[in-house]
């Protein structure tokens, strides 16, 4: 097995990506968003600044955001492994890239209102287990913003003041509800994680993980997916624009994905996650070997 | 795009418009959620002079200390400043504040403040914070950094050449009232088509 070392070094080396390299296929979508706003328009100065500062933050190995959000990070590991030792690696790991200026340090007593200073604290970073049958240890981070995590929420079907049935045209209305609620406070051009079911803690759990998935990545349900194409389309139609300077670029992508619910309930949760949708990935083989994922 | 030295005199300020874009090049102060309160609750004679005929800025950045004690930005975006929102109004007119920077526009009670005062909203990039640090030429001093950490900090910053738009401005205008409002009018005719 992997020593604590190797995943302390490992997982500084994650965060530091996730930070400062924004993953292709991102990139490539806020391209396409520039090149098809007006030129002179604020929406197209917004995106080339956007894109500007991506290349410099990679350059420069240093944060694309100054808010680099609270790391949340899904963990699959082998039997055996010691979750205990992994979580504390992590945290480790957060302390030491927060004293490298990879994050910022982020984490502010609630009561107190003092901050740790260390980038550390309670729930922060976030962390989830899942043990697997493969013989090596499997994180996905994401560090996620706090601007547009203010903007998430999460709706109750049926919802009357938005005709909001308990069915996929429900689920449609209260999704741009959220995109037009959220304006540009989210740091638009944004990306939508989405989860319909589950309870109020799974809902906003499956949202976020939803963000995992490639922007290309198309969902294997066919309904799922048309609908995901369907509100990508109609999010864009409402104007908002990056920074809500209007435009025609206000999301960059829409992932849904499902739970079951209890029969009382139906949840809509929507996780937002703004343009810089810093994700990475490592697997460690068992001799504590990295091999950096998409 | 046009160019402002800061301090900036009321006339100046006033001419500015919606969708104007400005570069700042001069000293300004970093300032947000605690800082506000914090410029409320007494008159903070150590810092007033920092923030007359300036701007102030919603933004808490990643600072690194150097060898020789002095600080450097590495990250410097701005944060959203819909939560300054209860305070922002007096806090331009008692301490003589010519702007905000931040994100996400502020609402009505700010946009009489701007007017009133002769203030302008100014929004720069969200996120964008590596070239919005490449702008800040020297940090000059910093306020409250002990009691309120590094991003809740009153920084005293010199810029050049800072990229800001002007969202809101000082004759009760706003773009985000604008898209705000043909956005929910959009929104009204996609739920009118459910097919």
């Amino acid at each position: 097995m992997a020593t604590k070392e190797q995943f302390v070094d490992t997982f500084v080396e994650l965060i530091r990506r996730a930070s400062a390299e924004l993953p292709p296929d991102v990139v490539a979508a806020l391209e396409q968003g520039r090149d098809q706003e007006a030129t002179e328009s604020l929406a197209r100065q917004a995106l080339v600044t956007i894109l500007d500062n991506v290349e410099l933050a990679k350059a420069k190995s240093a944060p694309i955001c100054q808010d680099t959000g609270t790391p949340v990070a899904w963990v699959s590991y082998p039997e055996g492994t010691s979750t205990r030792l992994l979580k504390q690696a992590m945290h480790e790991a957060v302390r030491e890239a927060t004293a490298k200026s990879y994050l910022r340090p982020n984490a502010v007593d609630t009561l107190t209102g003092r901050n740790t200073g260390d980038g550390s604290g309670r729930a922060i970073p976030f962390l989830h287990f899942e043990e697997w049958d493969e013989p090596r240890v499997e994180v996905r981070l994401i560090l996620k913003g706090g601007g547009c995590e203010n903007v998430g929420v999460q709706y109750k079907l049926p919802d009357s003041g938005l005709q909001a049935g308990r069915d996929l045209e429900g689920v449609r209305r209260v999704v741009l509800d959220a995109v037009v609620q959220a304006q540009g406070k989210g740091c638009a051009p944004g990306v939508l994680g989405v989860c319909i079911g589950g309870d109020r803690v799974s809902g906003f759990s499956e949202s976020k993980c939803q963000l995992l998935r490639p922007l290309s990545d198309t969902h294997p349900v066919p309904e799922l997916a048309a609908m995901e194409e369907r509100l990508l389309k109609e999010a864009n139609e409402l104007g908002i624009g990056p920074m809500g300077f209007g435009g025609q670029t206000t999301v960059l992508g829409v992932k849904i994905g499902v739970l079951d619910r209890l029969p009382a309930s139906y949840f809509v949760t929507i996780s937002y996650m703004c343009w810089a949708d810093r994700r990475a990935a490592v697997s460690l083989d068992e001799e504590g070997a990295a091999t950096w994922l998409n | 795009m046009a160019e402002l030295s800061l301090p900036v005199d009321e006339r100046t300020v006033r001419e500015l418009k919606v969708g104007d874009g400005v570069e700042l090049t001069g000293r300004m102060i970093t300032g947000r959620d605690a800082a506000h309160k914090w410029l409320l609750e007494d008159y903070r004679e150590e810092v007033a002079p920092y923030l007359e005929g300036t701007v102030i800025y919603h933004c808490g950045p990643v600072v690194r200390q150097l060898d020789d004690g002095t600080y450097e930005f590495v990250a410097a975006g701005p944060t959203t400043s819909i939560r300054e929102e209860p305070y922002q109004a007096d806090v331009i007119e008692k301490y003589g504040l010519r702007g905000v920077i931040g994100k996400g526009g502020m609402g009505l009670q700010t946009l009489a403040g701007l007017e009133k005062s002769g203030a302008l909203y100014l929004h720069a990039v969200g996120g964008a914070a590596q070239v919005l640090a490449q702008a800040v030429r020297k940090v000059e001093r910093v306020f409250m950094l002990e009691e309120f950490g590094v991003p809740e900090a009153l920084w005293v910053i010199d810029v050049v050449r800072f990229p800001v738009m002007v969202t809101m401005d000082a004759r009760g205008g706003s773009l985000h009232t604008e898209v705000e409002k043909s956005s929910k009018a959009q929104f009204e005719r996609l739920l009118a088509t459910t097919a």
